[in-house]
C-alpha cells in the first residue's frame, strides 16, 4: 500500500487540523486521532518487524542478529550504552544507513508486513512515510516556513492555501505555532535550539508519515525544552508510532510503552517498559539501568 | 618555589610567544603598508596626470625661447667632475607637428629666465598632441574675425562649439550612415559569394541580378554621403586659429581639430577644478588617440569587463557541475584524489600555456569549424576562426576553472550531512536534495570562488594575446547592427593596454603617466566587481547559511 494518495491524506489532514484547533488551548488534552488509511488494524499491530537483522560497516559488525517487533501507536524506546547500535538499528527503519559507504545488511525488517531492504522497494517512498528527527537539530537554511513546507513540496503539494493549512497544522502539532505564527518568513536558524528541534518535528510530521523515528531528540537540549518535546511525544503517539533513541534512562522510563535494551549490537531484551525498569530478565539489563556499567 | 611562581623555562617561553605574536603582527602590517603603499604611488601618479600644471616660458642664455611644462628636476647623471652638481630639468614643449619631440631636457647653466606669462595658451589637439603658444588670429573662410590675444579668446569659444557640433556630426555621418551602408555593402558582398558558391541555377542568376540592383543602389548611396562628408570636411577647416610659439613661428590650426582651449597660467581654482574632473571624464568615457598616448580608455575598460563577465557564465556553471560530481556522486577513492590533485596543480600551469592551448582548440579547432559550416561565405577572412572575446573568455574560464572548483568543493563540503539526511529522511532524492539544499547552502562559498576567478582573470593578460586582445579595436564588441554582441570580434583590455602605452608606444615619456592612470583604473575595475560580487555572496550568506551567526 505504499503510496498513499495525496487526496487522502490531505481530507486525513484537514479533519486532524478541525480536531486539533478545538483542542489547541489546554496541552495535556490529547487530540483524537485522524482516520489514517491503518486505523483498521487492532491497537497492537505490528508496524515493523525485523528478522536476524545483522549490519556490517566495512568489516565491523554494528548489529547482530537483531530480531525485534514495533508496536503500532506505542513509543518503543531503544535504551544502551554508546556504540550499541541503538541508531544503527533505528536508521535502518528508513534506509538512511544506505548512504554510508560500505554497508551490509543480512536478514529484513519488514513495514507492515513488506521488505524494505526488497530490490524493487521505492526509498522515497519508504521516507515519507517514516519519518525521523535527529540528535542535532537541521533545520534546513531557509524560513520556518519553508522548512515545513519542503517535505510537501518535495511531494507534489503546491497549493499555497493547502501549504498554509498543513504548516499550520504541523507547527501546532510540534507545540510550535504559538512562538513563530508571526515570524513564518524569518530564518528557521534564528529558533532556539529547542525550538528548532520542535520545528524538525514539525517539518517531519507536515507529510504525514505513519511512524517517527526519533534519534535522540533531546541529548543537546536544556531540561525546560527537553519537558516539552517529552510532552510533545505523549501526544504524538495518539496518531504516529514513535520509536525513540535515548541516552536517559530516566526519559525511556517517562515516555515509552515498550523499551528494547541493546548492548553491543545485540538486543539483549525488550519488554513492557515498565517490566523492564521494574524486573528485568537479563543479568546485563538491570545492571545498565541500576547504574552499574554505561 | 610555589606552586604559582614561573619557573624560569615557562618564562622564556612566553617571551618566545610575546616575540613570535609581534613577528606575526610585524609581518601584517609590512603586508598592510605594501598594499597601502602600491596603491598610493599609483593613485598619486595617475592622478596627478590629469592636473594642469602652470606653463612656464624659459629664455635659454642663446637666445632660444622655449614655452612648456616643466616635468621634473633632477641631478645630471654623469662621471665627468664638470657636471659635478649640475641640476636638469624635463620640459614639455609639445608642439610634435614643429619641433617633432615632445620633451627637451635643459640644464640649469643653459637656462637665462624663467616666467610663466598669463596669455600662453595650451591647445589639447586631435592629432600631434598639444600645443603651446600665443594666439594671434581667428580666421573664417580666410578672413580674419578677430585679431590678438584678448579678442581671439573672446571670440574663440563660440565658432569652438560650432566646429565641434560640425566634428560630430561628421563622425555620427561616417560612424552612423555611411557606417550602415558599408554594413550593407559587406553583408550583399558575403551573400553574393554564398550565392555563387551554391551554384548556377535560374534561380541564382535571378538573385545575382537583384543584388546587383541593391549594389548600384547602394554604391549610389555611398556616393552622395562620401561627397556630403567632404563638403562638412571642408566647413571643418574654414575656421582656423593662427598660433605663434615661442621662437616666433607661426601656425595655423584647424578649430575643428581642437579639443580644449586652456590658459593654464590665468585660471582660477574653480576653472582648475572643473579641467581636471573633465579630462578625468574624457579619460574613463573617451576612445584612444594618437595610438593610444592620449584620449580615453573607455573601449580597454568594456572590454574587461566584458571579457570577465563572459568568463564568469562560462566558468561558474562548469565548475560547480564538476565539483558537485567530485564531492556528491563520485565515490571517493584514488581515482577521485587523483582528479583533485590535477585540478589543483592545472591552477598553477603558467598562463601563457593555457593561452596557447585556447589558440589551438578554440581559435583554430572549434572556430575554424564554425567558420566552414556557418560563414563559408566569408573566408579566407575568418569570423571565428581567429582571436575574439568569446574565445579569450573562454580560454580565462579554463585557467580559472581550477579556482572555482577547489571552492565550490569546499563550500559543498562544508554543507552539514545531518542537513542533507534530514531532507533525505523526508523522502527527497539525492537530485532533490543537491538542488533544493546544498547548492543554496553551499552558494557562499561558490561566490567566492567567482569572486577568486574574477580577479584572477581580471589581471590576466599573457594568454590573452594570443586569444583576441588587441591594442586597439575598431569596433566594442556590443553595438547597433544586428546580432548586437558579437562574440567574434577583437577587445581592448586595461592590461594590454598598460603594456602598450608603457612600452610599446612612440611617445613613451608622454605616455608615462597614463601607465599609472590606467592601471588606477584597473584596479578599480577589479575592486568595484569584487565588491559587487561580495555583496551579492553577503546577501546569499545571510539567506542561506547553515548555521546561526
Amino acid at each position: 500500500m505504499l503510496p498513499r494518495s495525496m487526496a487522502l491524506k490531505s481530507t486525513a489532514l484537514r479533519q486532524a487540523s478541525d480536531l486539533d484547533l478545538e483542542h489547541e488551548a489546554s496541552r495535556s488534552s490529547v487530540a483524537p486521532s485522524a482516520p489514517r488509511s491503518g486505523s483498521g488494524k487492532s491497537p497492537n499491530a505490528r508496524v515493523f518487524v525485523t528478522e536476524r537483522l545483522s549490519l556490517w560497516y566495512g568489516t565491523s559488525r554494528a548489529l547482530n542478529d537483531v530480531s525485534l517487533e514495533i508496536a503500532e501507536k506505542r513509543v518503543t524506546a531503544f535504551i544502551g550504552p554508546s556504540g550499541c547500535g541503538k541508531s544503527t538499528l533505528l536508521r535502518c527503519f528508513n534506509r538512511l544507513n544506505d548512504l554510508v559507504d560500505g554497508v551490509r545488511v543480512e536478514g529484513d525488517v519488514l513495514f507492515e508486513g513488506q521488505s524494505i531492504y526488497a530490490p524493487d522497494l521505492d526509498v522515497n517512498s519508504l521516507r515519507k512515510r517514516v519519518g525521523m528527527v535527529f540528535q542535532k537539530s537541521n533545520p534546513f537554511p531557509k524560513s520556518i516556513y519553508e522548512n515545513v513546507a519542503y517535505g510537501c513540496r518535495i511531494h507534489g503539494i503546491k497549493k499555497k492555501a493547502l501549504l498554509d493549512e498543513i504548516i499550520e497544522q504541523s507547527l501546532r502539532g510540534a507545540a510550535l505555532w504559538g512562538e513563530v505564527k508571526d515570524r513564518l518568513q524569518e530564518s528557521a536558524l534564528g529558533l532556539s535550539g529547542g525550538q528548532q528541534q520542535r520545528l524538525c518535528i514539525a517539518r517531519a510530521i507536515a507529510i504525514e508519515p505513519d511512524v517517527l523515528l526519533l534519534d535522540e531528540p533531546c541529548s543537546a537540549l536544556d531540561p525546560v525544552a527537553t519537558a516539552k518535546i517529552e510532552d510533545l511525544i505523549h501526544q504524538l503517539k495518539e496518531r504516529y508510532t514513535i520509536v525513540i533513541v535515548t541516552h536517559n534512562m530516566q526519559q525511556a522510563a517517562r515516555v515509552s510503552d515498550q523499551t528494547a535494551f541493546m548492548y553491543i549490537g545485540e538486543l539483549v531484551e525488550t519488554g513492557p517498559t515498565q517490566e523492564i525498569f521494574t524486573n528485568p530478565k537479563k543479568r546485563q539489563t538491570e545492571d545498565y539501568i541500576t547504574g552499574r556499567f554505561g | 618555589m610555589t606552586m604559582l611562581g614561573m619557573t624560569s623555562r615557562r618564562r622564556s617561553t612566553e617571551r618566545l610567544g610575546q616575540v613570535f605574536t609581534w613577528m606575526c603582527a610585524g609581518a601584517l602590517a609590512l603586508n598592510l603598508l605594501l598594499a597601502v603603499g602600491l596603491l598610493i604611488l599609483i593613485g598619486m601618479h595617475g592622478l596627478a596626470y590629469f592636473w594642469q600644471a602652470s606653463v612656464t616660458e624659459i629664455e635659454l642664455k642663446d637666445g632660444t625661447r622655449l614655452i612648456g611644462e616643466v616635468h621634473g628636476i633632477e641631478a645630471v647623471p654623469t662621471a665627468d667632475a664638470a657636471w659635478e652638481g649640475e641640476q636638469r630639468m624635463r620640459l614639455k614643449i609639445g608642439n610634435r607637428d614643429l619641433y617633432g619631440l615632445d620633451f627637451r631636457w635643459l640644464r640649469e647653466s643653459e637656462i637665462e629666465t624663467v616666467t610663466t606669462p598669463d596669455e600662453v595658451v595650451l591647445l589639447e589637439r586631435l592629432e600631434w598632441g598639444n600645443f603651446y603658444g600665443r594666439m594671434v588670429e581667428l580666421r573664417q573662410a580666410g578672413s580674419p574675425v578677430a585679431a590678438g590675444s584678448e579678442a581671439v579668446l573672446a571670440a574663440l569659444p563660440d565658432l569652438h562649439q560650432r566646429q565641434m557640433a560640425l566634428r560630430e556630426s561628421i563622425e555620427s555621418l561616417e560612424h552612423g550612415e555611411m557606417g550602415e551602408v558599408n554594413y550593407e555593402l559587406e553583408k550583399l558582398r558575403l551573400e553574393e559569394r554564398a550565392v555563387r558558391m551554391r551554384g548556377d541555377d535560374a534561380r541564382a542568376s535571378a538573385d545575382l541580378a537583384r543584388m546587383e540592383r541593391t549594389q548600384a543602389q547602394l554604391d549610389e548611396r555611398y556616393r552622395e554621403l562620401a561627397a556630403e562628408l567632404t563638403a562638412m570636411r571642408d566647413r571643418l577647416h574654414d575656421v582656423v586659429l593662427v598660433m605663434r610659439d615661442a621662437g616666433g613661428q607661426t601656425k595655423e590650426i584647424a578649430v575643428g581639430e581642437i579639443v580644449r582651449v586652456v590658459q593654464p597660467n590665468s585660471m582660477g581654482t574653480l576653472a582648475s577644478v572643473r579641467l581636471y574632473l573633465g579630462r578625468i571624464v574624457e579619460f574613463v568615457s573617451g576612445a584612444p588617440r594618437e595610438s593610444n598616448t592620449e584620449g580615453g580608455i573607455f573601449p580597454a575598460i568594456f572590454g574587461t569587463v566584458m571579457m570577465v563577465f563572459l568568463m564568469s557564465f562560462a566558468v561558474v556553471p562548469f565548475g560547480v557541475l564538476a565539483a558537485l560530481y567530485l564531492r556528491e556522486y563520485a565515490k571517493d577513492g584514488p581515482m577521485v584524489r587523483a582528479v583533485r590533485i590535477a585540478v589543483n596543480n592545472l591552477a598553477g600551469v603558467p598562463s601563457i600555456v593555457f593561452g596557447v592551448f585556447g589558440l589551438g582548440f578554440f581559435v583554430y579547432l572549434i572556430g575554424g569549424t564554425i567558420d566552414q559550416l556557418f560563414y563559408a561565405e566569408a573566408l579566407p577572412t575568418p569570423t571565428f576562426g581567429t582571436g575574439g572575446i568569446l574565445w579569450a573568455s573562454l580560454t580565462l574560464a579554463l585557467l580559472t576553472v581550477p579556482v572555482v572548483i577547489v571552492a565550490a568543493e569546499e563550500g559543498l563540503a562544508a554543507v552539514p550531512r545531518v542537513v542533507r539526511e534530514g531532507s533525505l529522511a523526508l523522502g527527497a532524492t539525492k537530485f532533490e536534495t543537491i538542488w533544493r539544499v546544498v547548492l543554496p547552502a553551499a552558494s557562499p562559498g561558490i561566490l567566492t570562488g567567482m569572486i577568486l576567478a574574477m580577479a584572477r582573470a581580471a589581471g590576466e593578460v599573457a594568454p590573452l594575446m594570443i586569444v583576441g586582445m588587441v591594442k586597439l579595436a575598431p569596433s566594442l564588441p556590443v553595438d547597433g547592427y544586428f546580432p548586437y554582441v558579437h562574440l567574434e570580434r577583437k577587445f581592448m583590455h586595461l592590461g594590454f593596454h598598460i603594456y602598450d602605452v608603457g612600452f610599446q608606444s612612440p611617445n613613451v615619456e608622454a605616455s608615462q603617466p597614463l601607465v599609472f592612470a590606467t592601471a588606477l583604473l584597473l584596479v578599480g575595475v577589479v575592486i568595484g566587481m569584487n565588491f559587487v560580487a561580495i555583496v551579492v555572496r553577503n546577501r546569499v550568506r545571510r539567506s542561506y547559511a547553515t548555521s546561526a551567526v
